[in-house]
Formats: C-alpha cells, sequence, structure tokens
C-alpha cells in the first residue's frame, strides 16, 4: 500500500495536470470562436460569387469550362486536411479511417496538416506534396494549394480531385467528410454546399430576383474562367476552416474530459489520503496506549 | 450608391459612395450611379473612390466586379487601405518577383511571379500616393 508521502505527490502532479488541461481547454474554446467567426466572415464572397456564378451559367455554356469537364482516365488526388497537433480525440483517426475505407490504394495524396502526412507516409502511400497552414489560416495560405491542385488537373495527371476533411456539425460533433473538388459538377455550381453550415444560417441572396441582363467585360468567357478558379479556392479555403474548428472544438471537449477525470481523480486519492492519515494515527495511539498498560 | 469589397476573409468594406474606379481587366472602369448591371474581371491595381468630395484608395488584387441594382460589389483575394500596407515588407516582395521572373523559365511560374509583382506594386502605389515621399 502506498504510503502518505506518495499519495501527497500524486495529488499534486494531478493538481498540476489538471491546470495545464484545464488552460487547454480555454485556449481550444477560443481558437474555435475565432474559426467560426472567420466562417462567417467569408459569407457575403460566398453569396456574391454564387450569385455571379449562378448568372453565368445561365448565359453561357458553363459546361465548356475544362475545370467543369468529366474526365474518365487519370487517378484520384486526394487532398488530405489534418491537425498539426495531437491531444484532440479521437478526430484524426477517424477521418483516417474513413480515407482508407473510401479512398484506393493508388491515390496519390496532398497533406495539409502533420498528423496526415505521417499517417501516409507509414501506409506508404503516394504524397505529392505537403503544404502548412497557419492558426488562424488565411486565405493566402490556402491559394497556392488550390492553384497546384487545378495546375495538376488540368495539366491531365488526375482525374479527379478529392478533399478529405473534418466537418464541423457542432460543438460536440464532426464529421469526417470526402467532398469532390474538381471536377465541378455544373448543377452543384452556384449552390450552397452542404459542409457551408457553419457561422449561422445566413441566408442566400443569390436565390433573390435573377438578374440576367448583365454586361460581361471583357467576355463571359473571360469571367468565367476568373470566377471558377476563386470559387475553387474559396471551397478549400472553407474546408480548411471546417477542419480548423472541429480540431479546436474536439480539443475542448478532449480537454473537458481530462480535467474532469483529474478533478475525480484528485477526489479519490484525497479520501485515501485521509483513511490513512486516521489509520495512522490510531496505530499510534493504540500502540501508547498498550505501552501504557504494559507499563502499569 | 453602395460599394462593397469582400474577400473571402471578411467584408472589407461596405458604404455608400459617389463614385468609383476600379482597375479591370480591359483598363479602369468608371462607375457611377445608376450603371448599367455589368461583371467584369479585375486586374490588380488601385481602386479609388469619392465619398463627399474625398478621394479614398485601396489597393486590390484579382477578381471580379460586379453592378447590379446601384450596387457596386467588388469580389477578390487582396483588399488594403493605405495604412495597411507595410512598405519594407512590399518592397522585399517585389524584389522577390523581380528575381523569380529572371530566374524561371516555365511560362506559368513567369505568370505568378508577374501577378505576384503587380499586386505588390498597386499596394505601394496605393501607400505613397497618401504619403509621398
Amino acid at each position: 500500500m502506498a504510503n502518505l508521502r506518495d499519495i501527497r505527490r500524486r495529488i499534486k502532479s494531478v493538481k498540476n495536470t489538471a491546470q495545464i488541461t484545464k488552460a487547454m481547454q480555454l485556449v481550444a474554446a477560443s481558437k474555435m470562436k475565432k474559426a467560426q467567426d472567420q466562417a462567417t466572415a467569408g459569407r457575403s464572397y460566398a453569396d456574391l460569387l454564387n450569385k455571379v456564378l449562378n448568372n453565368l451559367k445561365e448565359q453561357t455554356s458553363a459546361e465548356d469550362h475544362p475545370l467543369l469537364r468529366e474526365k474518365s482516365e487519370g487517378g484520384d488526388l486526394v487532398i488530405l486536411i489534418t491537425t498539426d497537433k495531437g491531444l484532440c480525440g479521437p478526430l484524426n483517426t477517424n477521418l483516417l479511417r474513413l480515407v482508407t475505407e473510401k479512398v484506393s490504394k493508388d491515390a496519390t495524396f496532398i497533406t495539409i496538416g502533420s498528423k496526415g502526412r505521417q499517417a501516409m507516409a507509414r501506409l506508404k502511400r503516394n504524397i505529392l506534396a505537403d503544404f502548412t497552414v497557419k492558426d488562424p489560416v488565411s486565405f493566402a495560405e490556402t491559394k497556392p494549394v488550390s492553384e497546384f491542385v487545378m495546375e495538376r488537373f488540368l495539366a491531365g495527371d488526375y482525374g479527379r480531385v478529392q478533399v478529405a476533411f473534418t466537418n464541423f456539425v457542432n460543438t460536440i460533433r464532426q464529421e469526417p467528410h470526402i467532398e469532390t473538388l474538381l471536377p465541378i459538377s455544373p448543377i452543384e455550381l452556384g449552390k450552397k454546399k452542404g459542409f457551408e453550415g457553419m457561422g449561422g444560417d445566413a441566408s442566400h441572396a443569390a436565390e433573390g430576383p435573377g438578374y440576367s441582363g448583365y454586361l460581361f467585360e471583357p467576355t463571359t468567357r473571360e469571367v468565367l474562367d476568373t470566377v471558377v478558379p476563386q470559387y475553387v479556392g474559396y471551397q478549400l479555403y472553407q474546408m480548411v476552416l471546417e477542419s480548423r474548428a472541429s480540431e479546436h472544438s474536439a480539443r475542448m471537449v478532449a480537454m473537458k474530459a481530462a480535467t474532469d477525470n483529474a478533478k475525480q481523480m484528485i477526489k479519490d486519492l484525497t479520501l485515501e489520503y485521509n483513511k490513512q492519515r486516521q489509520a495512522s494515527i490510531t496505530a499510534e495511539l493504540l500502540e501508547i496506549t498498550t505501552a501504557m498498560r504494559a507499563l502499569e | 450608391m453602395r460599394l462593397d469589397i469582400v474577400t473571402p476573409e471578411k467584408l472589407a468594406f461596405s458604404d455608400e459612395i459617389d463614385s468609383v474606379v476600379v482597375p479591370g481587366g480591359e483598363g479602369e472602369l468608371g462607375i457611377l450611379p445608376s450603371h448599367a448591371p455589368i461583371v467584369s474581371t479585375l486586374a490588380p491595381g488601385e481602386l479609388r473612390y469619392m465619398k463627399g468630395g474625398q478621394e479614398t484608395s485601396l489597393a486590390i488584387g484579382t477578381g471580379i466586379v460586379e453592378v447590379s441594382h446601384d450596387r457596386v460589389s467588388v469580389l477578390t483575394d487582396m483588399a488594403l487601405g493605405a495604412e495597411e500596407v507595410d512598405e519594407s515588407a512590399v518592397e522585399k516582395a517585389i524584389e522577390a518577383a523581380k528575381k523569380a521572373m529572371t530566374e524561371k523559365l516555365l511560362p506559368e511560374e513567369t505568370a505568378a511571379a508577374q501577378l505576384a509583382l503587380q499586386k505588390s506594386l498597386a499596394q505601394l502605389h496605393v501607400k505613397r500616393r497618401k504619403h509621398p515621399h
């Protein structure tokens, strides 16, 4: 049985751990809020982009655009968005499980986040590139990624580009998700995506009165060529934001559980400590009384 | 007339204005109230708007401008006011872009460097205009 000093030492160390996990929990909560705000801030951009796209769709044969064209040949390219740090519950494990189940073994990967890179290297999958994005993420950091995949796609190296990320449903629920980025389905173009739920229910201004009398400068074609890559870039940025919000909320929940467990442990240990202390006092008293009796 | 400048990160500007000049893909485009509905591409450059007789300029990146219902919406990947431009960082970026243009041989890489250069120059232009040396 552990002696009193050992228990005291353990209580102290558990207390320290609880302090750290509590701090991490609070930090994660504020970072999650920031990522959500960021997603909300981009809402007006998305609305406007969708509005223009919907208009363009009516006036041009948007299906002709190379980024919208289905390809029969070429392998899959998967952008895997994971976290850089651990201690965020089963987040990465769930995503990686989905990827191993759904994505074929010959697919090529582009990783964002070190956890995904490590896992893919362990599984001996093809990694084409690895990008690092800071926290909080800026659009300027995800733009090179989308430009890179569009270039690869247009070069005909790959027939399909998918993104594996974690969709933020709410604070306690995050779902791993695989979404096709390229080719863009012409039907989906300019529509709200299922994963764009973060940041409130901003009703779409784009679905208001259609405006078909636009003049396009210099030509409809060139406008389309500008808008479609922006759309792709924005989509990817949004997915990274979803992943970031998921990461922080998962970490917040995991750290809350850790803090609660530590508190419970402190309680148990304190009880144990008091019991033992009492037992030793009783034993001492007993000894004294016995000694006294023996002397009489 | 209302002017909205949005980037994927934020609503960079939203206010009532009198007129605006945007750097369109085919040269500068001046927009006054009741302009016909138009969608145009943007080249990185300087956007100037008039409000109450005062002119303000912003550096913007690539994107599009949309005009309808007396509302001008600018969608771009960069929108910086003069006070937001970090001159020394921009000068460094210009150096880097110029260097890249001499080194790289692939046409798309040259194009990317050129774009970066244009954006940086636009930022510098806006900054210098406000605080002439």
